[in-house]
């Protein structure tokens, strides 16, 4: 197995794979979405490819995608779900 | 904001823009090879950078690693504000590039077709699901759905089904005799038939249906189950993820920024892939979905070409054409069937961003009419997602692009003076 890492998801501590992107990440510790649409209806990532935009989330405090994004150690994600 | 010069620029770094790099450094230019993923590899070399399993993405990763390429990964293009010049954006912020040149090698994207449940999470690209599982997403024992259309369908059950998966299904919605026809098709080229029967070989065992296609997913909070057509037959099949994409569309945003002319919705290049705008080229599936082969090829083209060396592809150009069947073939087999416009019902969003419903946007005569009367198409992706479904549901041409070319941190466009009428890079 691939060394585990800790991250800080919507201000929990998990253990995560070290050597995948955010987005799976999310999806092991058990988060399906990533954030709600205007109608409050859940969403998550679709494309995995950076062309639908449904899996941003806040890394770090900035706006990115976390399909696109590597997780790495200590890394700060909150879901707008 | 920081700023780099080059001389030749590569937008892009799957297995086009790899090539179209390597090619030029090796014709005496310098390149500098930028893709807004992590790594290099685009989308069928996704993860083989660190280790690689396949032979050719071996080869030109080891090439590029080996070549004197400048290479910045995690930067998307989000502005062309005057000719030669680039801004990209990332997580240590924007970046500047000028060049002399450019090659676009932008790759595809999977058209997705909007059908009731479509939006729920675990419904994905078919592609999709296969990329997010290739960077890690947790597949091994999920009960997973594969369908749409094209070859690629094949090839992301096979690597779904590599790391643990159950593939419940493959719906393919073309029927048999075309797939038969596709299939004889491939005889004329031999390497072909030995990565289809190699596919085939990794799914023995999995259902394969032909003229089928999802009609709805279900589920509450993620998908639990879809709905299943053929023919007059409907069956509900439960599951952990669908994995659905009707095949590939060209990426042409980047070109269309620069004024580049378009034909039959890709980039219109010449023999050495030149692009109606002087200095800029394009490579891989932009001009075109033709797969790995031609991407190679064409990079090599582009590459020399950029460099001023055209001749040194000499070698290239014939295989050039070899690609070129392949690709005009598989247009004409996977055409996708009528039915698939009626999946949406009125109240089905339609553009996922804005969340307009697809019987909003039926009233409505073109994409341009559609984004001013229901905002459709002017959320974050820009269209990407919905644009491609409208070219099918509805027949409309895409609007043209108008910077940003996707949302970006404000500090990108301070220092931009906008250009209205891109031109030559200098
Ligand atoms: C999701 C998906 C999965 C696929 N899987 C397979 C497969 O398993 N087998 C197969 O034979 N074919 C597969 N294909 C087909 C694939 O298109 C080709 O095989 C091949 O990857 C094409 O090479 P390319 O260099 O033209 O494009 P790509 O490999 O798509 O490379 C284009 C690159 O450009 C980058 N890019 C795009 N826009 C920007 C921007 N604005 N800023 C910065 N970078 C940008 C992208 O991140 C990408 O890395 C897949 C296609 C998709 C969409
Ligand atoms: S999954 Fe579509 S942009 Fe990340």
């Amino acid at each position: 197995m691939p060394p585990e890492i800790s991250v800080r998801i919507d201000g929990e501590d998990v253990r995560v794979r070290g050597d995948c992107s955010v987005a799976a990440a999310l999806r092991q510790a058990g988060y399906a979405a990533t954030r709600l649409a205007h109608d409050g209806s859940r969403r998550a990532a679709c494309c995995g490819m950076g062309i639908c935009f449904e899996c941003r989330v806040q890394i770090d405090g900035r706006e990115r995608l976390a399909c696109l994004t590597p997780v790495a150690a200590g890394m700060e994600i909150w879901r707008d779900a | 904001m920081r700023e780099l010069r080059s001389e030749v620029l590569v937008l892009g770094a799957g297995p086009a823009g790899i090539a179209a790099a390597v090619s030029a450094e090796r014709a005496g230019a310098r390149a500098l090879l930028v893709d807004m993923q992590a790594e290099p590899g685009g989308q069928i070399w996704r993860g083989q950078w660190n280790k690689a399993t396949d032979s050719t993405a071996r080869r030109w990763l080891s090439a590029l690693r080996a070549s004197p390429v400048e290479g910045r990964y995690g930067l998307r293009l989000v502005d062309v504000p005057a000719p030669g010049e680039f801004v990209f954006d990332g997580a240590d912020g924007p970046l500047r590039v000028h060049c002399e040149r450019a090659v676009i090698a932008a790759g595809a994207r999977e058209r997705l077709l909007p059908f009731p449940g479509w939006t729920l999470p675990g419904v994905f690209g078919a592609g999709g699901l296969q990329v997010l599982a290739k960077n890690g997403w947790p597949v091994a024992g999920k009960r997973i759905v594969v369908a749409g259309s094209g070859p690629l369908l094949l090839a992301a059950a096979a690597s779904l089904r590599s790391l643990g998966a159950q593939i419940v299904l493959i719906a393919e919605q073309s029927g048999w005799r075309d797939l038969a026809a596709f299939g004889s098709g491939l005889l004329g080229t031999p390497h072909k038939v030995v990565q289809a029967a190699g596919l085939w070989r990794k799914l023995i065992g999995v259902p394969y249906r032909t003229g089928s296609w999802v009609t709805q997913a279900l589920g509450d909070n993620e998908v639990r189950s879809v709905i299943v057509r053929r023919g007059r037959q409907i069956v509900q099949l439960d599951c952990d993820a669908l994995a659905v994409g009707y095949g590939l569309v060209p990426n042409t945003e980047i070109a269309r920024a620069l004024g580049c002319e378009l034909r039959d919705g890709a980039v219109w290049v010449d023999m050495h892939q030149h692009t109606s705008v002087p200095g800029v080229y394009c490579a891989g599936e932009g001009t075109g979905i033709g797969g790995i082969d031609q991407a190679l090829v064409q990079g090599e083209i582009a590459g020399c070409a950029a460099a001023g060396r055209a001749e040194l592809a000499a070698t290239a150009q014939r295989r050039r054409r070899g690609s070129e069947r392949f690709a005009a073939h598989l247009r004409r087999h996977f055409g996708l069937r009528a039915e698939l416009r009626s999946l949406a019902q009125d109240d089905t969003v339609l553009c996922r961003c804005e969340n307009v419903a697809f019987g909003a946007a039926k009233a409505c005569s073109s994409m341009r009419d559609a984004r001013l009367q229901t905002r459709l198409g002017m959320g974050h992706c820009q269209a990407r997602v919905c644009g491609a479904a409208c070219e099918f549901l509805f027949g409309w041409g895409a609007a043209t692009p108008r910077p940003p070319l996707a949302p970006a941190g404000l500090s990108c466009f301070n220092l931009s003076t906008s250009a209205e009428n891109p031109q030559e890079p200098t």
